[in-house]
């Protein structure tokens, strides 16, 4: 303000002018405050709310571009703003048509500053995002590779349209195989090992890690860490076909104590029908189209072409994310799937009502 | 001779239209009516029948003539293990399907009762285990493996991949002896 009580008349109402543009600025502060990480971007698939070292790295990444482009673009538009705004001498005709032949070495001394200035501005900003993207990239993933024994490998192989995950183990009575939800103990490294049965998907679970591709008749890798506790969403990150939306899986991150209650109940086959329902359940899947496609250990079904349905009943959804796992939505799905996710590989299953209560109850019960 | 600019856009603007005739895209039924198995001319075991037989008709098999069903037929050939007796038509432990010899018949809805029914000697019955229109999807594509279908519909390309990952991502593990007793036989 002192400085501006200085200035001519002129000066002083162009000043008012620049006064305003910041006056205007800073109603736009609070908006601008909305898009801090303290406020937004929480949720179980936001890459911002990394839940492990990994997503933390990336998030970091994120937020420093974020902040920089940010300062970047504001002043771009404060100087665009001010240059539109400024009020300047008014120049007649005649000058304007006469050429400027006039040597100015002072204002070619500013706009060689200017540009310069920019310049080196410019390629200072991109080289420190360059070589923070390359330390990034370079932690994430230049570890060297543990032993093959060390710590838990999942497999994950992709479908058209769903998840399969295997969990490998030494002994291969204890192999879990299950489908779209994977369960991590927190605080402990996991290898996963990715692979496809039929076109390229991509495996991202925003809050945990970058997306690794799928790619049929290759395995890819990536390491992962989760250390906060909670329910993640992700979801195929490549185009696949007709139901690439509905791809989707949930990663379940718990205590060590909890994972392995889980895992040990995973291994069991699955249980034994204990109500006369469940029983005439259990042989109308295994006299229908199912044991074509799906497998329940501890029983005649044996197929691997569609999801393995020995606990089905503990997981949190059905068809690759797409549905709550309850029961009206698991009798929609067996009736007619190809209304809810048309395309999809299960055909149409036309049972009778008390059959498919009976299958429902059979469902239902292999928890 | 004004007239020429006019004639032309004219020209243009009819074989841009003409072009548009080619966006049309071939129907993928999801939700299929299967054609009716009730006129299914299977090979009966006794001759003795009341009234007369059904006259012979051609069952049409709507699947014949669209190419995603029979790129289904091909995908299942393999997912129901058809392969597994018939390799990839040439025939293994079952009889080829690609030759021009059909036991059991060759017309579509001789292929569907030989895949609902079963056949002596080893081909199970896959009644009410593999639904209807994926059967008829099935006999569309055996049929193309002889050409017994347009060749614009027939599959052009293997589209599947095998399920496992190939020899060069495998990691080495140690050889280990194993416990099964050889056998010079081949399985009859």
């Amino acid at each position: 303000m002192t400085r501006d009580k200085r200035r001519s008349w002129e000066d002083r109402s162009r000043a008012s002018s620049a006064r305003n543009i910041f006056v205007r600025l800073g109603r736009l502060l609070p908006f601008a405050l909305l898009l801090s990480p303290s406020l937004g971007c929480r949720g179980a698939q936001s890459a911002l709310d990394p839940a492990g070292p990994q997503a933390g790295r990336i998030g970091g990444l994120w937020w420093l571009m974020f902040y920089t482009l940010s300062a970047v673009f504001v002043i771009v538009m404060a100087l665009l703003l001010v240059a539109a705004l400024r009020r300047r001498k008014p120049i007649s005709s005649e000058a304007a048509l006469a050429p400027d032949t006039k040597p100015d070495p002072a204002g070619d001394r500013r706009s060689a500053l200017a540009v310069g200035g920019g310049i080196i501005v410019t390629v200072i900003i991109l080289f420190v995002l360059l070589v923070s993207s390359f330390l990034t990239g370079q932690s994430l993933y230049s570890s060297a590779p543990a032993a093959p024994d060390e710590g838990l490998t999942v497999e994950v192989t992709g479908h058209q349209w769903w998840w399969e995950v295997k969990y490998r183990n030494e002994t291969p009575s204890r192999i879990v195989t299950t489908a779209n939800e994977i369960h991590l103990p927190a605080g402990a490294p996991v290898l996963f090992r990715l692979g496809s049965t039929d076109v390229i998907h991509s495996f991202w679970v925003p809050n945990l890690h970058g997306k690794t591709d799928l790619i049929p008749g290759h395995l890819t890798h990536t390491r992962i860490r989760a250390d906060r506790q909670g329910v993640y969403r992700g979801q195929c990150a490549e185009f696949c076909g007709h139901q690439h939306a509905h791809m989707a899986f949930t990663v379940v991150v718990e205590s060590p104590e909890q994972f392995r209650a889980w895992y040990e109940a995973q291994v069991r086959p699955a249980a034994q029908p204990s109500t006369p329902g469940q029983a005439r359940g259990q042989q109308v899947f295994l006299s229908s189209p199912c044991v074509m496609c799906h497998r329940i250990r501890g029983t005649d079904a044996g197929g691997r072409l569609g999801p393995d349905l020995t606990h089905v009943a503990s997981r949190l959804t059905i068809a690759a994310g797409t549905l709550e796992n309850t029961r009206g939505h698991l009798a929609g799905w067996v009736v007619d799937s190809q209304k809810i996710k048309p395309g999809n590989r299960m055909p149409p299953n036309n049972l009778e009502p008390q059959d498919l209560h009976a299958l429902l109850d059979y469902l239902q019960s292999l928890k | 001779m004004r007239r020429a600019p006019l004639v032309a856009t004219v020209l243009t603007c009819l074989a841009a239209g003409a072009c548009l005739i080619s966006c049309e895209r071939e129907e993928r039924g999801f939700r299929v009516e299967p054609p009716s198995s009730s006129r299914i001319n299977s090979k009966t075991l006794s001759d003795l029948r009341p009234g007369q037989g059904a006259p012979a008709g051609e069952v049409k098999n709507e699947y014949e003539g669209n190419a995603y069903a029979l790129s289904e037929g091909k995908r299942l050939f393999s997912a129901y293990n058809c392969n597994g007796c018939h390799a990839q038509g040439g025939g293994g432990m079952g009889p080829p399907l690609m030759d021009d010899e059909w036991i059991y018949g060759g017309r579509p809805e001789q292929v569907f009762s030989t895949i609902v029914e079963g056949r002596p000697n080893g081909m199970p019955s896959f009644r009410g285990k593999v639904p209807d229109f994926q059967v008829w999807q099935l006999s569309a594509y055996i049929r193309s493996m002889s050409g017994q279908v347009s060749k614009d519909v027939a599959p052009a390309r293997p589209d599947h991949l095998q399920g496992k990952p190939p020899e060069n991502s495998m990691e080495a593990s140690p050889l280990k002896d194993s416990t099964l007793q050889k056998s010079a036989e081949m399985p009859r």
